[in-house]
């Protein structure tokens, strides 16, 4: 693959005796939607923490848009691009929605103690275009309604859109998604998966962990598969369904939830 | 007549320098999530540094460096930076519960040091020996008790309003973030270990500013000053008042105080002479009562935090 926008090298974490991944080496093709499923305990989440700076891996590298980022810390991934959003949302709960959103963006002069005192006329115009994009960012996901109600108050699949909102504001490159349908309502999933294509289209990388087969196969290509700490199948969504050790690994195990 | 004004004034000053203390605690507690269970030690950090950057020589031990008041003063909040400086790269890694537990080991440690190294600052005798700001112009009586006051209320007013303005700002929406859920923000983008360092030294250099006008006030601080019954003290009027709002915090204080000052006359007055003998345990117990009450039944306080509102239907473009 010609210039992949995420690539890890024999990455690898355990955990006392267990790997929980495991000399996992694979590549993220630019602007692709990639899917990445595996069983429960294959280490999805756990890939993810790596890929994400949330956890440091034992082993391996990781390089995203040409840099090595092994090991960096999450604050550091997100102002270079790379944004996550979590399995169980973590909205700001007893922030406003908007004020959620006005968080993310990079640079902001206000952040700094000194800021809305000394270079208080720069900050308060840098705010109302934070504000304005922020609108807009939310406007998009559908939550422009809900700009002033608590984050904490809202469901559980508008807290999944309100993190891609989140995300969004950072101008990010490349979106790691975890489990974004799980336990949302198919109507609010459509919308968010309508907005993750639509983003998709305009150039933004997504890389999705699923449960959800169908869904997977629906909206992702490529594929990658992960069983017990490894990769399994790396491949078009098309021959992962045919591949008889993705098969055995993957649907085997589903059968019985 | 005169009398009941100047214990009034009293009463105010005092409420005053412990709302100033109250709004520090805010900042760390209501506003960043940080559990700082030895208020008393930074209060008294500026207490201590103030009356001994600003007092006259003292034999045996530290002082005697004849600052300038307003210099002294500064002197005493930076001590209480400083020192949360130390306590906050040592400790801050710690969460919630383990905050707490450090923190006031910091405090017990602080007042056990100032009561027993005695070349440091007089050990259980304390530091005296301090000359108040212009009292050589106004004298020791009324007149002075209300310029402090008056004093006091300016610092009380400047210290609401600074703490107003990061609030609203981009500062105050990062403090919150980190409280909310600290790796989120990391995911955002932002720093969770320099945001709490920022805002620990920040509250802990008002907590100082606290202290060191307190110890003004009465030209005198010793270990007494800082036991930990202060710390539960300055929580309870900030978990009454309302964490998270600067208003409630200074309600808070002035309520807590004024039931605090209440209870122990009405205790001296009304209650039998065996009870009297114990007024101030009966007190610890009334302050306890009143946070765990506070905690079941209202844990938001009288003047709960609001949402920051300051950009509701502004520049919408629908």
């Amino acid at each position: 693959m010609a210039d992949p926008i995420l690539a890890t090298d024999g990455l690898g974490l355990s955990f006392g005796t267990l790997k929980a991944v495991d000399a996992v080496s694979l590549k993220v093709r630019r602007g692709a939607m990639t899917g990445l499923i595996g069983p429960n305990g294959a280490g999805k989440s756990t890939l993810f923490n790596l890929l994400t700076g949330a956890l440091k891996p034992d082993a391996g590298t990781v390089r995203f848009d040409g840099q090595n980022i092994t090991g960096m810390p999450s604050d550091r991934l997100f102002a270079l691009g790379l944004g996550r959003t979590f399995q169980i949302p973590r909205p700001f709960a007893r922030m406003s929605v908007l004020e959620n959103v006005m968080l993310a963006p990079k640079g902001q002069i206000g952040e700094a103690i000194a800021g809305p005192f000394l270079f208080r006329g720069r900050m308060q115009a840098q705010e109302r275009d934070i504000r304005n994009k922020a609108l807009e960012v939310l406007d998009f996901v559908t939550l422009d309604a809900l700009a002033d109600h608590p984050a904490g108050q809202i469901s559980g699949g508008q807290m999944k859109l309100l993190e891609l909102a989140r995300v969004l504001m950072g101008d990010p490159k490349l979106i790691l998604l975890d489990e974004p349908a799980a336990g949302v309502n198919p109507v609010l999933t459509e919308t968010l998966i309508g907005k993750i294509e639509e983003l998709n289209r305009q150039g933004t990388t997504f890389v999705i962990i699923e449960h959800d087969m169908d869904f997977v196969m629906r909206h992702c290509d490529p594929v990658i598969a992960l069983a017990e700490g490894r990769v399994i199948f790396e491949g078009t969504s098309d021959a992962a369904l045919t591949n008889p050790m993705l098969l055995d690994a993957y649907l085997g195990a589903t059968t019985d939830e | 007549m005169i009398g009941v004004i100047s214990y009034l004034v009293f009463f105010a000053t005092t409420a005053s320098i412990l709302a100033i203390a109250v709004l520090g605690l805010n900042l760390q507690w209501g506003n960043t999530g940080l559990f700082n269970g030895g208020v008393v030690a930074f209060f008294g950090a500026g207490a201590y540094g103030t009356l001994i950057l600003g007092g006259t020589a003292q034999t045996g031990h530290l002082g005697g460096y004849g600052v300038i008041y307003p210099l002294a003063l500064l002197g005493g909040m930076a001590m209480a930076g400083l020192m949360a400086w130390i306590v906050g790269l040592l400790t801050l890694r710690l969460r919630h519960d383990y905050l707490a537990i450090a923190t006031f080991g910091v405090a017990v440690a602080f007042e056990n040091l100032m009561r027993n190294a005695e070349w440091l600052a007089g050990g259980a005798k304390g530091v005296r020996g301090f000359e108040r700001p212009l009292r050589a112009a106004l004298g020791d009586g009324f007149v002075y008790n209300l310029f402090f006051f008056a004093v006091v209320l300016l610092v009380l007013i400047a210290t609401y309003v600074f703490l107003q303005r990061l609030v609203v700002s981009p500062f105050g929406r990062l403090l919150r973030a980190i409280r909310e859920d600290e790796e989120a923000a990391q995911s955002l983008g932002k720093n969770p270990a320099r945001v709490r360092l920022v805002a620990f030294v920040t509250g802990s250099v008002i907590l100082g500013l606290a202290g060191g006008l307190y110890g003004t006030f009465y030209a005198f601080v010793s270990p007494q000053d800082v036991l930990p019954t202060l710390t539960f003290q300055i929580w309870a009027m900030l978990i009454v008042g309302g964490a998270g709002n600067n208003r409630g915090a200074i309600f808070g204080a002035f309520l807590i105080w004024g039931a605090w000052t209440a209870s122990g006359w009405a205790l001296s007055r009304f209650a039998p002479v065996e009870v009297q003998l114990y007024t101030g345990s009966v007190q610890f117990i009334l302050i306890g009562s009143v946070i765990v009450g506070m905690l079941m039944w209202r844990p938001q306080g009288f003047l709960p935090e609001r949402l920051v509102v300051s950009h509701k239907g502004t520049t919408q473009t629908e």
